[in-house]
């Protein structure tokens, strides 16, 4: 299935890029993150939350396909 | 009231509404880039009891976005110029600034004393405790943060809802995350984000519209694109709060500011002379430190031992295994204190390679 990322602040930043679409044939967003790493090694450094179409989601949460967001926490102010 | 009137003939303020800002107490944390249109925006709408915390000095390159400061205020502590302006722009609200840093023993009692707390903060040990804090006391958390041309903006711990643990648990690994004040920010972001969060303090006090509880709202000032994530509140995270709540006042805020911190390896020292050697391990620790000169000040006494610092020289500073020294040059460099590295290894090392280097001068 097709699957929208979207990548916000510093993951924006390690991606070069805000959205992309990736083909996924997998079961879990672990699995999604595994093509995600592989494609971007920095990624593994970084911290994030995922949300799968605008829902939170965990490591063992199946992808419904849709829409992917990667969002690191901000500090600044 | 006529100084209100354009909210009291808006149906859903109304005298009671406005009644209901002139009773409100809100406490904002950290006068900056953030906290300067929040503050603003409350002390016009008529909050009746502001509280400003910042131990920062207003400096020349705040003033690109920390828009209640002038030239006139530079040096001077944040709550305090805050609160002399905002007293100027409503002299018939309660302004009360606090010029010191907000910390584990401190914010229990400051938050008690207020209906709802504002993060405005530069770094995630204050946001992590501001949000714990706001756990244990039961306030409201109007929370906001920026990166550059983002901002992500959410009410945390609001009538029952998630908290901010709930999104990120855990404060990020180190170097994970510029956690900085000096990143770079496009001047306007902190106004934009700041007004949001002061627009969702007076929804709170107000009872109209919808607060953004459960939800993070993330803007991006260059495409104008907002996204919003819904956030579930997890138990298990507030109930961690909790269970530790009787040991909170115990805990000690560690300056986080790896990315600017600087590191150099043993093997980039090639001499002994004309540098300071700091030793910020506490006293007892072994191995001691016969051999060479160095200066010894553990790093619970660093703060208060400035002046044991050779300003002239460059300065290494080093502990068991690297990790404490880096809060170290944190520290020093707070304090304005330039060339001072952490070092890499430890005092193992630095023993080591001040006999090879003694040998082979020899």
């Amino acid at each position: 299935m097709k699957i929208t990322v979207k990548y916000f602040g510093m993951i924006a930043e390690t991606t070069q890029c805000e959205e992309e679409i990736i083909d996924f044939s997998g079961n879990f967003i672990s699995d999604f993150l595994k093509i995600l790493h592989s494609k971007y090694p920095e990624l593994k450094n970084k911290g994030f939350q995922v949300a799968q179409n605008q829902e939170l989601v965990s490591l063992e949460t199946g992808v419904t396909g849709g829409e992917i967001a990667l969002l690191p926490p901000f500090a600044g102010g | 009231m006529n100084r209100y009137n354009r909210h009291i003939i808006l149906s859903e303020i109304g005298q009671t509404g406005q009644e209901k800002l002139l009773n409100a107490k809100v406490l904002v944390v950290g006068a900056g880039g953030l906290g300067c249109p929040v503050l603003q925006y409350l002390a016009a709408a008529g909050i009746g009891t502001l509280g400003i915390i910042d131990f920062d000095v207003v400096e020349t390159s705040n003033l690109q976005r920390q828009v209640l400061f002038g030239t006139s205020c530079l040096g001077q502590n944040k709550a305090e110029a805050a609160k002399k302006r905002l007293e100027d722009l409503n002299d018939e609200i309660s302004i009360i600034a606090y010029p010191e840093k907000l910390t584990y023993q401190n914010a229990i009692d400051l938050f008690k004393q207020f209906d709802i707390i504002v993060d405005g903060s530069d770094n995630f040990e204050t946001r992590y405790l501001v949000n714990d804090a706001c756990i244990i006391t039961n306030k409201p958390l109007v929370f906001a943060a920026i990166y550059k041309f983002e901002g992500q903006v959410s009410v945390f711990n609001y009538e029952n809802g998630p908290s901010y643990r709930c999104l990120f648990p855990n404060s990020p690994k180190k170097d994970a995350v510029p956690n900085c004040s000096e990143m770079g920010v496009l001047g306007v972001l902190p106004g934009i984000v700041g007004s949001m969060q002061a627009n969702e303090v007076l929804k709170i006090i107000l009872g109209i519209g919808n607060v953004l509880s459960g939800k993070l709202l993330c803007y991006n000032a260059l495409n104008s694109q907002t996204f919003i994530l819904r956030i579930n509140k997890s138990e298990t995270e507030i109930a961690k709060v909790l269970k530790e709540q009787s040991d909170f006042h115990k805990k000690q805020l560690i300056e986080n500011c790896d990315f600017i911190t600087s590191e150099i390896s043993i093997k980039d020292i090639s001499t002994f002379e004309n540098m300071q050697f700091i030793d910020v391990r506490e006293l007892h620790e072994l191995p001691k430190i016969e051999s060479i000169h160095i200066t010894s000040i553990p790093l619970s006494e660093l703060e208060n031992s400035i002046n044991k610092i050779d300003t002239e020289k460059q300065k290494v500073v080093f502990c068991q295994s690297g990790i404490r020294s880096k809060q170290a040059v944190s520290i020093l460099n707070k304090a304005n204190i330039k060339n001072c590295y952490s070092l890499k290894e430890g005092v193992e090392q630095i023993i080591d390679a001040y006999e090879v280097l003694k040998t082979s001068q020899n």
